[in-house]
C-alpha cells in the first residue's frame, strides 16, 4: 500500500480515509499519482512525511484503533520527540483566566522537567500549554486539524513558528486541506496517541477536550483532570471526569510522579517582607483591594508586592484578580 | 475685519456683499428692525455695505452691530471721528436688544492687535471681552451704543473679571467608596498628568471615579483658563455673564461621536471638536471600544501634540488640545469578565475581535491601565474615602517636584526595570511609560530619587496580557 498516495488522496478529496479504497476513482488517483512530485512539493514546504508503516512512525499513535496513513511533519526539532514521553495538555477554548494559568504553569513545569507537551494549539488553552512549555525551556508539538501548511488559528502563526524551533508541528492532512469541525475530533485522536498521558485542564460538558480523554483512556492511557469550581461551567467536564475516575491533578508533580520522574525540589525564591505578607494574603483570587483590606498596608505598596511577586513567578494577574502560581 | 458702509443712489436698497454667510445676509433684516425699534432714521437711499477683506468668509450674527453703527456713520447721524478706534460685535434682536455671540474674547483679542482701543458688545459679554486686554464697553440696546457714540450716555467700561473668590465645585472623591487601587491610579494620573485607562465589568464606578479627576487636578492658572474661554467662547459654550472660565473642562462625548465630533469640523466648517472643548481638562471616553475606530485613531495626533490640525472646505486651523484622557472599558463584549458572580457568555472570536479595537498605538498612550474587578458586597459598606481637597493638595506639591525637573534612578531600579523588560511582557514603548510613572510615583512619595518600589508599583499600571495580547 502507498500510504503517501493515500494521505494525498485524502487531500485532494477532502475526505477523512485511513484505510485503503477498493473503489475505481481511488485506482484511477493512484494511477494519476506522480509521487517524486509530491515529494519535492512536501520538501519545498518543509514539510517531512512519516508513513504510518515507517520505523519512525510515533509507537504511540501506530498503537491506536484508527491510525492514519502516516503524518506531515514540520519544524526543527528531532522526530523522536514524538517517541519521547510526553503529556497532552488539553482544555477550552473559552478558557477562564484560572484555566489558562494552570494550563500556562503545566505546560511551563512539565516541559522545565523534559517532557514533551502535545496539544492542539487553539485558543485558550492549547495555546497556553505550548506557551508554558516554550517558557519553561521544553519541546512542544502541536497537532493540527487542518493542513499542515495552514495555521489555524491564523493569529497563532507566530505561536506556530516558535514551536517550530524546537518542537513539531504534525498533521495527518496533507497541504491545502482546510479546516473543518469534523476534522477536530480526529485530529484528537492523534493528541491522546501521540501522549503517554493526557490532562484535561478545563471543559465543558460534551466539549472536544473529553472527546481527546475518552480516546486517551480507551487506548489505556492515564487521563488527569484539573479540579474546578463546582458552579463553573467551565469545570463541569472536568469534575465529571474526576467523578468517572480520573486522577485528579493537584500539582504539576503529580503528572512527574506518574512517568517516575521526582520533582525538582522547588526553587527558594526570596522575596521582601511585604511581598511575603501579601502572597500569605493571597487566597483564591483576589482584587487588589481585598489585599489592601487583608494586610493592612496602602495600595502603592501592595501593588509594588505584587509585581515583585510576578516577577518572582509567584503570582500572577487575570481580569484584575490575582492568584497564586506555583502550588506550594 | 472692517465694516464700510456707503450711500448711493435715491433707489431705496440694501446691499451687503464681502461673503457673509446666511447669518450675515440676514444682518440687513436684525439691524433694519434694531434701528426703527431703537428711534434711528434709517437712510431712504441706496445702502451698500462691505465686510472687508473681501476674500475672507465671514459668519454669524456678530456683524450687525458694526454693521449699524457703519450705518449710522454713512448716514450722517453720526460723526466719522466718533467711531475712531472702534470696535464691535453684537447679534442685534428685532427690538434692538444686543445679543451676545460666540468667541466674544477672540474677536477682542484680534481688535486690540488691529489697533482698536475699545470694543462695544452685549452687557453680557463685556466680562469676556475685557479678557482681551481692551476696554468692552457694555450695551444692552442700540439706542445705548448710539447714545454713548454720541457722548449722551455715560457707561463704565467693563474691567477685567476679578479673580474667582470661591473655587469651581466638582464631584467629589468622597463619594468614592473602596477602590483603593483605582483611586491611587487616579491620584498618579492627576499628578503626573498621565493618561487613565480603566478596565473591568459594568457598574464598578469607573466613570464615577474618572468624573472626579478634574477635582483633583490644580487649578488653572490665568493663561490656562484664558485659554479655555478662548476655545468655550468660539464654540458658544460660554455661559452669558461669565468671564474667565475658571473650572477645568471636563468633556465626556457619548461612543456614537463621529471623528469631526471628537477631533473639530463637520459639515465643512471649521469648529472645535470635543478634543478641543478638553483641552487643559479631562477627556472621557466611556466605552472606549465603543467608538468608532477613526474616531480613535484620530486622538493619536492630539495626544502626542497637544494640537489638532484641521483642514476642511472653510479653510484648516489648528486647534488646542492639550487633554488628559480617561478611557473606559469592560473586559469583553457581554461584560461579565472580571465579575465573579457572572461567567461570561463571549465566543473566543467576539472576544479578539473586541480586543482589537484597541489598537497597540492607542494603548500605548495609557500610561496607567488599571483593571478594576466587581468589588464584593462588603466593600460597598467601607467607610466614605478620602476627599478630593487633600488629594489635590498632594498632586499641586508633586507637580511642583516633577517641575523642577527629573529625578535620578537607583541602581536597584535600573535593575528591576531590565529584569521586568525581559520577563514580562513590555515593549520599549512599555519600558518609558513605566518609566515615566514611576518618577511620579517617586515625586508623589517626595524621595530624593526613583527606587525600586517605585518601578514596582509603576510596573502593577501596565497594560495586563490579555489586553496587550
Amino acid at each position: 500500500m502507498n500510504e503517501l498516495a493515500l494521505a494525498a488522496y485524502a487531500a485532494a478529496t477532502g475526505r477523512h480515509v485511513v484505510r485503503e479504497p477498493t473503489d475505481a476513482h481511488y485506482r484511477a488517483f493512484l494511477r494519476r499519482f506522480d509521487e517524486p512530485a509530491y515529494r519535492e512539493r512536501l520538501r519545498e514546504l518543509g514539510v517531512t512525511w512519516l508513513g504510518r508503516t515507517s520505523p519512525r512512525f510515533p509507537h504511540g499513535v501506530g498503537a491506536i484503533f484508527d491510525p492514519p496513513a502516516g503524518l506531515f511533519v514540520r519544524g526543527h526539532g528531532a522526530a523522536g520527540i514524538l517517541d519521547s514521553p510526553s503529556v497532552a495538555i488539553v482544555g477550552a477554548r473559552a478558557c477562564s483566566p484560572y484555566g489558562a494559568q494552570v494550563a500556562r504553569t503545566l505546560g511551563r513545569e512539565l516541559g522545565r522537567a523534559g517532557l514533551v507537551v502535545v496539544s492542539g494549539m487553539a485558543r485558550g488553552i492549547d495555546a497556553e500549554a505550548h506557551r508554558g512549555a516554550l517558557d519553561g525551556g521544553g519541546r512542544t508539538v502541536a497537532v493540527f486539524g487542518c493542513g499542515i501548511d495552514r495555521d489555524y488559528p491564523a493569529s497563532h502563526a507566530e505561536l506556530a513558528r516558535r514551536i517550530g524551533e524546537t518542537g513539531l508541528v504534525v498533521s495527518e492532512y496533507g497541504p491545502g486541506v482546510e479546516p473543518a469541525p469534523w476534522r477536530f475530533p480526529a485530529r484528537n485522536r492523534i493528541v491522546a496517541g501521540l501522549a503517554a498521558a493526557t490532562v484535561v485542564v478545563e471543559a465543558r460538558e460534551r466539549s472536544g477536550a473529553l472527546i481527546t480523554a475518552d480516546l486517551a483512556l480507551e487506548e489505556g492511557r492515564e487521563v488527569f483532570a484539573v479540579p474546578g469550581e463546582i458552579t463553573s461551567a467551565l469545570s463541569a467536564g472536568t469534575n465529571r471526569l474526576l467523578a468517572l475516575g480520573a486522577t485528579p491533578l493537584l500539582e504539576p508533580a503529580d503528572v512527574l510522579r506518574s512517568f517516575g520522574i521526582e520533582a525538582a525540589a522547588a526553587a527558594q525564591v526570596r522575596v521582601g517582607g511585604t511581598a511575603a505578607r501579601v502572597l500569605g494574603a493571597l487566597a483564591g483570587a483576589l482584587a487588589v483591594d481585598e489585599l489592601v483590606r487583608a494586610t493592612g498596608l496602602d495600595a502603592s505598596a501592595v501593588a509594588a508586592a505584587l509585581t515583585e511577586l510576578e516577577l518572582a513567578g509567584l503570582a500572577a494577574a487575570g481580569d484584575g484578580l490575582y492568584r497564586r502560581v506555583a502550588a506550594r | 475685519m472692517e465694516v464700510e458702509a456707503q450711500i448711493r443712489g435715491q433707489q431705496p436698497g440694501f446691499v451687503l456683499v464681502g461673503l457673509g454667510d446666511r447669518a450675515c445676509q440676514e444682518a440687513k433684516e436684525r439691524v433694519r428692525g434694531g434701528f426703527v425699534s431703537a428711534g434711528l432714521r434709517w437712510p431712504r437711499e441706496r445702502l451698500i455695505v462691505n465686510l472687508a477683506p473681501a476674500a475672507l468668509k465671514k459668519e454669524g450674527a456678530g456683524f450687525d452691530l458694526p454693521i449699524a453703527i457703519a450705518i449710522l456713520v454713512a448716514s450722517g447721524q453720526m460723526q466719522p471721528d466718533r467711531v475712531e478706534g472702534l470696535a464691535a460685535v453684537g447679534e442685534i434682536a428685532l427690538g434692538g436688544h444686543i445679543r451676545p455671540v460666540a468667541g466674544t474674547v477672540v474677536v477682542a483679542e484680534a481688535a486690540r492687535r488691529a489697533g482698536a482701543e475699545r470694543i462695544l458688545c452685549a452687557t453680557e459679554s463685556a466680562p469676556e471681552a475685557a479678557l482681551g486686554g481692551i476696554e468692552a464697553i457694555p450695551v444692552g440696546h442700540l439706542r445705548e451704543a448710539a447714545d454713548f457714540l454720541w457722548g449722551e450716555l455715560q457707561i463704565e467700561p467693563c474691567g477685567p473679571p476679578e479673580p474667582d473668590p470661591c473655587p469651581p465645585a466638582y464631584r467629589d472623591l468622597a463619594d468614592v467608596r473602596g477602590q483603593e487601587r483605582a483611586r491611587r491610579a487616579l491620584e498618579l494620573a492627576a499628578a503626573g498628568g498621565h493618561n487613565l485607562l480603566l478596565a473591568g465589568p459594568p457598574g464598578t464606578g469607573k466613570s464615577m471615579l474618572a468624573r472626579r479627576l478634574p477635582g483633583i487636578l490644580p487649578p488653572l492658572t490665568f493663561d490656562e483658563a484664558l485659554d479655555v474661554t478662548r476655545v468655550w467662547s468660539v464654540a458658544g459654550l460660554l455661559r452669558p455673564g461669565h468671564g474667565l472660565m475658571h473650572r477645568r473642562p471636563f468633556r465626556a462625548p457619548h461612543h456614537s461621536a463621529s471623528m469631526p465630533a471628537i477631533v473639530g469640523g463637520g459639515g465643512g466648517r471649521l469648529r472645535p471638536g470635543e478634543a478641543t472643548l478638553a483641552h487643559n481638562g479631562v477627556l472621557l471616553l466611556d466605552e472606549l471600544p465603543e467608538f468608532a475606530r477613526p474616531a480613535l485613531e484620530a486622538l493619536r495626533q492630539p495626544l502626542e501634540d497637544g494640537s489638532i490640525a484641521v483642514a476642511r472646505v472653510e479653510g484648516r486651523a489648528v486647534f488646542p488640545a492639550d487633554f488628559q484622557l480617561v478611557g473606559t472599558m469592560n473586559l469583553c463584549p457581554c461584560g461579565a469578565r472580571g465579575d465573579p458572580k457572572v461567567s461570561c457568555s463571549c465566543s473566543p472570536q467576539r472576544l479578539a475581535a473586541f480586543r482589537d479595537k484597541l489598537s497597540r498605538a492607542l494603548l500605548d498612550r495609557f500610561d496607567l491601565v488599571v483593571t478594576v474587578p466587581r468589588p464584593r458586597a462588603e466593600e460597598l459598606a467601607a467607610e466614605p474615602g478620602e476627599p478630593s481637597t487633600p488629594v489635590r493638595e498632594r498632586v499641586v506639591e508633586a507637580r511642583e517636584r516633577l517641575a523642577d525637573g527629573g529625578l535620578p534612578r537607583t541602581a536597584a531600579a535600573d535593575d528591576l526595570l531590565d529584569r521586568a523588560v525581559e520577563s514580562l511582557p513590555l515593549s520599549g514603548r512599555g519600558r518609558a511609560r513605566v518609566a515615566r510613572v514611576s518618577l511620579t510615583i517617586a515625586a508623589l512619595a517626595r524621595a530624593d530619587a526613583i527606587d525600586a518600589e517605585h518601578v514596582a508599583e509603576a510596573l502593577a499600571y501596565r497594560a495586563p496580557a490579555e489586553l496587550a495580547a
